[in-house]
C-alpha cells in the first residue's frame, strides 16, 4: 500500500492544533503506518516537497511570507485541510485587525521597550496590515475547526482519508469543544 | 572571498518558528550568527478594552505548547486586582496541572523533538533525525514519551477540563474540586511514569560521553540566572520570589516581589527579530543577559524537595563543582531531572487533604487597578500585568513570555556553535544541525511571542556592502 505524503505547517497561529494532533497519543503510531510525514515542525525537511497528497496547514495568514508559502503549498499539494479556527475564520490571531499593524508595533517596541525603540525591520517578514484565512488566499478542500481542533476530530479525518471513506466534520467538531 | 551568509529557515524540531543567520566574512571565518525570530502578534495590544474575565481565555491563545502557563500567569494577576487569595485547595489545583504542564512540555522536546540526535547522532541523515523514524526503531522509546506526554495532558483535562486551552483554572482559584476517582486514577499510574522518566535519565547519561564537543560548545558561556524560588531556596514553579544569580554562583539580588520586575528587567528592541531582548537592568545591555528555565531554576534551587529529584540534583550540581553548571546543553538534563520533580510533587500533592477539599474558590470584584501574575512555565519565568479601570475593562498590557528572557543567551550559544562546527569550505548538514540543537536545549517556545516559517531551503546569500543580495547560492 502506497503511503500517503503528508504535509504539516503552522503559520500564525499558537501550535495548539498541532499539539492536538500529537494528542492522538498512541494513535500516532497506528497513522504513522500508514503516511509518510515529509513536511512538518516535526521532521528536518526545510524545503517544501514537489508533490504531497495531503497538507494540514495550521493558523492564519499575517505576514508576506506566510502568503508566498501558503501559495507554495497549494501548488504542491493534492489537498490542503485548514486546521483550527485561525486557519478557518482568523480567530485569535485576526484580533489584531481591530487595531491594525502599526499601532500592535508601536505599542511592543516602542511603549513597551526601554531601549533601542525601533520597528524589526531587517531579515524579518512584514506584517500584512489584516490577518487573514486561508481561504481568502487560496482554495481549501477540507475545514476542520475547533480552537484547538480536537485530537479525536484530527484521528477520524486521517483515518477516512487513508480508507477512502466518507468523513461528516459536523459530527466531530462543536463550538466550544 | 566575498562576505556571505548562511540561512537556516525554517529551524526545525523547535517549539515555534524562526530562522538563523550565520555571518562569514572575507577570510571565511564565522564572524557571526543569530537566531530570528520572525512573526508578531500583538497581544499587548489587542486584549485592551477586553473584559478581565476574558483574558486567562485569551492569554491561552498565546500558545498551545504552555497555555497553562499564560492561564495561571493571568489568573494569579486577576487575582491581585481582584485583591483575592485562593484557597488552598484552589492554589494546589493550580500547582498540579501547572506541574503536569512542564512534564508533557519538557517530555515534548525530550523525546519528539531531542532524542533523535541523542538516538541517531547529530550527523545522521536529515530524513531519521524525528520521532516517525523513532517509532520504527525505537519503538518502546517513543512510546514511553508519548505515555508520558498524555500522562500530563490528561492531568490536565481531569483537572482543568480540557488539554490544550483549559478554562478550569479560574481568578481566585480553580472551577471544581478533584473527584476522588480521578485523583487514584493518577497516583495509580505514577510509579509506572516514574519508572519512563528514570529511564530517560539513565538513557541520556548512558550517552553522555559521546556528546562531549556538544556539552564544551552548545552555548558554555557565562551568563546570570533568573528563576523564582522560596524562602527555603527549594525549586519553586508557582510561588516565590524572582532571584538573579551570577555565573560564580553569587545572589545578586534575591526576594524580589514579582510586581516589581520592571525595577530589574529592561527590554530591547532587536531590529532582525520580533522578539526583544530582556536583560537584567543594573547591568544594562547587554552585560545583563540571563539565562531562564531549568537550568537556571536548578542552579538557584539548593533543592528539589523530593527524594528522587534531590538524588539526581546532586549529580547535576557536581558538574559544576559548587559553581552554577554553565553549559547549555545540560539544560536537557535539568529537565529531565524536572520531570522526576514534577511527578514526584503531583503525588505529594494529590495525597494532601487539603488539595481536595471542595473550597477551591474565592471571589471578590475589582478592588486594585493592577496586577502582577509570575510563574514558571517549562522553559522560565513569565509575566503578565494588566492594568483595569474599575468596572474591570483592560486598559494596558504587558507580558514577557520565558522565552524571551533567553534571547540573548540564544544568540550567544548560536555564535558559540557555529564559530565551532560551521567549516565555511565545507558547509555539513551536520555542522547546521548541530546550530539548531543549541536552540532545541533552550526548548524556544516561540508560539509565545510569534510565529513563521519560510519556504526556502538553507541558502548561502552574497551580499554588497549595502546588504543587498548580489547572489544567491542554494544548499541541496
Amino acid at each position: 500500500m502506497k503511503k500517503i505524503r503528508l504535509g504539516t505547517i503552522w503559520l500564525d497561529g499558537c501550535s495548539g492544533c498541532h499539539m492536538s494532533f500529537l494528542d492522538m497519543d498512541e494513535r500516532l503510531i497506528e497513522i504513522a503506518e500508514y503516511v509518510d510525514v515529509v513536511y512538518s515542525p516535526y521532521v528536518d525537511m526545510k524545503e517544501f516537497p514537489e508533490s504531497v497528497d495531503l497538507t494540514i496547514v495550521e493558523g492564519a495568514l499575517s505576514t508576506d511570507h506566510d502568503l508566498r508559502i501558503i501559495k507554495k503549498i497549494r501548488e504542491n499539494s493534492k489537498l490542503i485541510l485548514a486546521l483550527g479556527d485561525c486557519a478557518i475564520t482568523g480567530n485569535v490571531s485576526a484580533m489584531k485587525n481591530l487595531y491594525g499593524s502599526e499601532a500592535v508595533l508601536q505599542r511592543g517596541y516602542f511603549e513597551l521597550a526601554d531601549l533601542n525603540q525601533k520597528y524589526p525591520s531587517k531579515v524579518v517578514p512584514t506584517l500584512l496590515e489584516s490577518v487573514i484565512p486561508l481561504h481568502e488566499a487560496v482554495k481549501v478542500d477540507y475545514f476542520l475547526p475547533g480552537c484547538p481542533t480536537p485530537a479525536d476530530a484530527i484521528y477520524e479525518m486521517l483515518k477516512s482519508l487513508i480508507e477512502g471513506t466518507e468523513i461528516k466534520i459536523h459530527e466531530l467538531t462543536r463550538f466550544g469543544k | 572571498m566575498q562576505n556571505r551568509t548562511i540561512v537556516i529557515d525554517p529551524v526545525t524540531r523547535i517549539e515555534g518558528h524562526a530562522k538563523i543567520t550565520i555571518d562569514i566574512d572575507k577570510s571565511d571565518k564565522v564572524k557571526d550568527a543569530k537566531i530570528h525570530v520572525t512573526q508578531y502578534r500583538g497581544f499587548e495590544k489587542f486584549c485592551e478594552g477586553r473584559m478581565y474575565t476574558e483574558m486567562p481565555a485569551l492569554t491561552a491563545r498565546t500558545c498551545g505548547i504552555c497555555p497553562v502557563s499564560h492561564v495561571i500567569s493571568a489568573t494569579k494577576a486577576i487575582d491581585e486586582i481582584l485583591g483575592v487569595t485562593p484557597p488552598k485547595a484552589g492554589t494546589n489545583i493550580r500547582k498540579i496541572v501547572n506541574l503536569a504542564q512542564l512534564l508533557q512540555s519538557h517530555t515534548l522536546n525530550f523525546y519528539h523533538l531531542s532524542s533523535p540526535d541523542f538516538i541517531y547522532g547529530f550527523d545522521a541523515p536529515k530524513e531519521d533525525r524525528n520521532i516517525f523514524k523513532m517509532m520504527q526503531t525505537h519503538p518502546e522509546m517513543a512510546r514511553d514519551g508519548i505515555n508520558l506526554r498524555a500522562f500530563g495532558q490528561k492531568i490536565i483535562e481531569d483537572l482543568a477540563g480540557k488539554r490544550i486551552h483549559p478554562t478550569g483554572i479560574i481568578p481566585g482559584g480553580a472551577a471544581h474540586k478533584i473527584d476522588e476517582s480521578t485523583k487514584e486514577a493518577i497516583l495509580e499510574q505514577i510509579p509506572a511514569m516514574l519508572k519512563i522518566a528514570q529511564s530517560a535519565l539513565e538513557f541520556f547519561r548512558d550517552n553522555l560521553h559521546k556528546f562531549q564537543e556538544e556539552i564544551d560548545y552548545l552555548g558554555a558561556f557565562p551568563s546570570l540566572f533568573m528563576a523564582l524560588t522560596n524562602k527555603e531556596g527549594t525549586l519553586e514553579h508557582y510561588d516565590g520570589k524572582l532571584c538573579f544569580m551570577d555565573s560564580e554562583g553569587n545572589i545578586l539580588k534575591d526576594r524580589i516581589e514579582p510586581r516589581d520586575y520592571k525595577e530589574f528587567i529592561g527590554e530591547t528592541v532587536e531590529e532582525d527579530s520580533y522578539l526583544k531582548s530582556p536583560y537584567y537592568k543594573p547591568l544594562g545591555y547587554p552585560q545583563g543577559m540571563y539565562r531562564v528555565g531549568a537550568l537556571a531554576r536548578l542552579n538557584i534551587a539548593k533543592t528539589c524537595g523530593t527524594p528522587l529529584a534531590d538524588k539526581e540534583l546532586k549529580k547535576f550540581k557536581a558538574l559544576g563543582a559548587g559553581k552554577p553548571v554553565l553549559n547549555t546543553f545540560y539544560y536537557h538534563y535539568a529537565r529531565l531531572i524536572e520531570m522526576v520533580y514534577a511527578l514526584e510533587k503531583i503525588e505529594e500533592l494529590l495525597k494532601s487533604d487539603e488539595t481536595m477539599s471542595a473550597n477551591v474558590r474565592s471571589t471578590s470584584t475589582v478592588s486594585y487597578d493592577k496586577g502582577v501574575g509570575c510563574s514558571e512555565a517549562p522553559r522560565g519565568t513569565l509575566f503578565h500585568e494588566y492594568h483595569v479601570t474599575k468596572d474591570g475593562i483592560i486598559t494596558a498590557v504587558n507580558l514577557i513570555i520565558a522565552t524571551g528572557n533567553n534571547n540573548l543567551a540564544m544568540n550567544a550559544g548560536v555564535k558559540q556553535v557555529a564559530q565551532k562546527f560551521v567549516d565555511t569550505k565545507n558547509i555539513t548538514d551536520g555542522a547546521l544541525n548541530r546550530v539548531e540543537a543549541v536552540i532545541r536545549c533552550f526548548d524556544p517556545c516561540l508560539s509565545c511571542s510569534t510565529h513563521a516559517l519560510g519556504i526556502v531551503s538553507s541558502k548561502i546569500e552574497i551580499r554588497d556592502h549595502n546588504k543587498k543580495i548580489i547572489r544567491v547560492i542554494e544548499r541541496s
